[in-house]
């Protein structure tokens, strides 16, 4: 049963994957890549994630997709220019990233770990959960919880300063031509 | 399941990131190719903690989801001002920094 799940959740992460570099329009881009996050959750519920699992489905396929779809809307679709910068780029670039797949398999496989064969320890009831990382962050890692949050005070400040409108900016005027993709 | 199989999977997962990042030239894409790599770090971090019997890893994950959310908001704060001044949003065409 857990290896049908296993693979389910692999397929869909891998084929969520795969269809945001292979899809020309950006706005099916970042559909294809809510697919890939909610795959991912239900393979982080089987590692027993429960709290990551929630807290990937709530922030990033909610929250952080939906910045991310106003913005494909907002910039519209960009057609990307066929002509290729570097000659070969698009046979040249997937074996590179094979080649990365294989040297990093082979870390991963070759080390001496010996765990990585296993299922690992049973864990203790409420493994993951939300009271368990709730009391590890505000106790343990509260340095780490804080410094987290200052950063992303630091982000949304970041961001409204870099896309605030300048005074000396002419305003945006759409033509009736460009209207309608 | 063993853990190999999660490494694996996230070995996969990162090279698809990696892979769309040389291939894509619109910021947008990289950005969330960018994401591909980061969630596949997670879900290695994920399986190390549960092979270790150890939530460290959890707060490691949860840590690199709220740099991932930081880096798409500034990320996007600079594609909509290269929109705004009607730049290309091409990343080769945005060579003004280059040496």
């Amino acid at each position: 049963m857990e290896e049908v799940a296993f693979f389910v959740g692999a397929i869909g992460a891998l084929g969520g994957a795969i269809a945001v570099i292979a899809l020309r329009n950006p706005f099916y881009s970042v559909l294809a890549l809510v697919v890939h996050l909610v795959a991912l959750a239900g393979l982080f519920l089987l590692l027993h994630a429960e709290f990551i699992a929630a807290a990937q489905v709530v922030v990033y396929a909610g929250a952080v997709m939906v910045l991310y779809v106003f913005v494909a809307a907002y910039v519209g679709g960009v057609d990307e220019p066929l002509w290729e910068p570097i000659a070969g780029q698009r046979f040249l670039a997937p074996l590179l990233a094979g080649a990365l797949f294989i040297e990093l398999s082979i870390a991963i496989l070759g080390t001496g770990l010996k765990a990585l064969g296993g299922e690992g320890p049973t864990i203790p009831l409420g493994f993951g959960s939300p009271e368990a990382i709730g009391e590890l962050l505000l106790e343990r890692f509260l340095i780490a919880f804080e410094a987290a949050s200052i950063l992303l005070l630091i982000a949304a400040v970041g961001a409204v300063v870099l896309a605030a409108r300048r005074k000396d900016e002419p305003p945006i005027v759409v033509e009736e031509g460009e209207r309608g993709h | 399941m063993a853990i190999e199989w999660y490494l694996v999977l996230s070995a996969m997962l990162f090279a698809v990131g990696a892979a769309g990042v040389l291939i894509r030239r619109s910021p947008l894409v990289i950005l969330l190719c960018l994401e591909l790599m980061l969630n596949a770090g997670n879900l290695a971090l994920l399986a190390f903690s549960r092979s270790l019997g150890n939530q460290d890893g959890h707060i490691f994950a949860l840590v690199v989801m709220v740099v991932a959310a930081c880096e798409v908001v500034v990320g996007l704060g600079l594609i909509v001002a290269m929109f705004r001044r009607r730049l290309p949003l091409d990343v080769d065409e945005m060579r003004g920094l280059r040496g």
